[in-house]
């Protein structure tokens, strides 16, 4: 348990050292990601191991964001005179989003045969 | 009473209380959203927000000092980044065969999120600092704030934006998807990730497994293609 979160947090802190001393836009969890999963390929051994720990964090992500939500009742007066137009604006571009990635997933996976997976 | 005021002026002030409060509050949401059949709308995240909300707002506790305390639970969130190593590795032959599916996704969803937000909210009548400010809100935080502040936005409306965007995108997925009659739960999870970042792929575990490996893909594909395309497209209105 304790091997495999300094595990997460080495890669986290490798990640975080390579975005910030090559100025790259990238955060670093994120290349920290790319690090660790390289490591799975290399050694799957290592990915069973820390299984436990990782389903543990991750079957609790919602938590990890409340926080930072509480903090946008904080901040809530930056909206100014905008606030429903900028919430308006959100609603309809999360949606359109969504169904624009939905539908260029599905309509390229029947191109190139990926197929549908879809249960039942 | 005095020794209850001054309990409380103690407790107040101290890590463990927040820290504790946070907790216990997302196992209330946990609770609630269970007892409503795990209805979209009562979704964990935001039932916990309020909940928490309602008690600084009637403690008057100032945002800083509940983040004294919920630090250690926001601290987190970079270590569960990394670990979405352990499901993509999982849905590694699944990943293999969608890489085409998922490039057109990633491109159509972030163009879409970026367009649509800045085109809805100009024609909402928004403009200058705060209209630039809403470009990147499909982003995971940090990249978002670092685009918003590059490209001449406000970054603090920028974090509020985010995180409305990401609860937004979880509340809404599956009843609007399941309405569309979509069953592909790679297609599902990786638009939502693209679209809703890390809120959408915490909502997107909680419905499937193979939903939440694609929607952590989606989430980190999206945060590097918007800190490339937010720019451009800016640069471009």
């Amino acid at each position: 348990m304790i091997r495999n979160i300094s595990v997460l947090l080495v890669f986290q802190l490798a990640g975080e050292s390579i975005a910030r001393g090559l100025g790259l836009s990238i955060p670093g969890p994120v290349l920290g990601l790319a690090g660790l999963f390289v490591l799975f390929l290399a050694r799957p051994a290592i990915a069973d191991g820390m299984r436990t720990t990782c389903q543990g964090l991750l079957g609790h992500l919602s938590l990890l964001f409340v926080p930072a939500g509480v903090g946008v009742t904080a901040h809530i007066a930056t909206f100014g005179e905008n606030g429903l137009a900028l919430i308006g604006a959100l609603i309809g571009s999360t949606a359109l989003a969504i169904v624009a990635g939905v539908f260029a997933f599905l309509g390229v996976a029947r191109l190139t045969g990926a197929g549908d997976e879809s249960d039942g | 009473m005095d020794e209850a005021v001054e309990l409380w002026t103690y407790l107040a002030r101290d890590p463990l209380l927040w820290l504790t409060v946070t907790l216990l509050a997302y196992v209330t949401a946990e609770r609630l959203s269970d007892l409503a059949g795990r209805h979209p709308l009562a979704n964990p995240v935001l039932i916990a927000v309020i909940l928490l909300s309602a008690l600084l707002l009637v403690t008057r506790t100032p945002y800083p000092t509940y983040f004294e305390g919920a630090q250690f639970v926001h601290f987190m969130l970079g270590p569960a980044t990394v670990a979405l190593a352990l499901p993509l590795f999982d849905n590694l032959t699944r990943v293999r065969r969608t890489l085409l599916p998922m490039a057109a996704a990633l491109l159509a969803g972030s163009l879409t999120a970026i367009l649509s937000a800045v085109g809805l909210a100009w024609i909402f009548g928004v403009r200058g600092e705060t209209l630039l400010s809403i470009a990147p809100k499909s982003a995971t935080a940090p990249v978002a704030l670092g685009v918003s502040e590059a490209i001449g936005g406000q970054p603090s409306l920028t974090a509020v934006l985010v995180i409305l965007t990401g609860i937004t995108g979880a509340v809404m997925a599956t009843p609007m998807l399941n309405a569309l009659g979509i069953r592909d739960w790679r297609a599902r999870g990786f638009a939502v990730g693209v679209a809703a970042h890390g809120i959408g792929t915490a909502h997107a575990f909680r419905v499937n497994s193979t939903a939440g490996a694609f929607a952590g893909i989606g989430m980190g594909l999206n945060a590097v293609l918007t800190a490339v395309l937010a720019p451009l497209i800016v640069a471009l209105l």
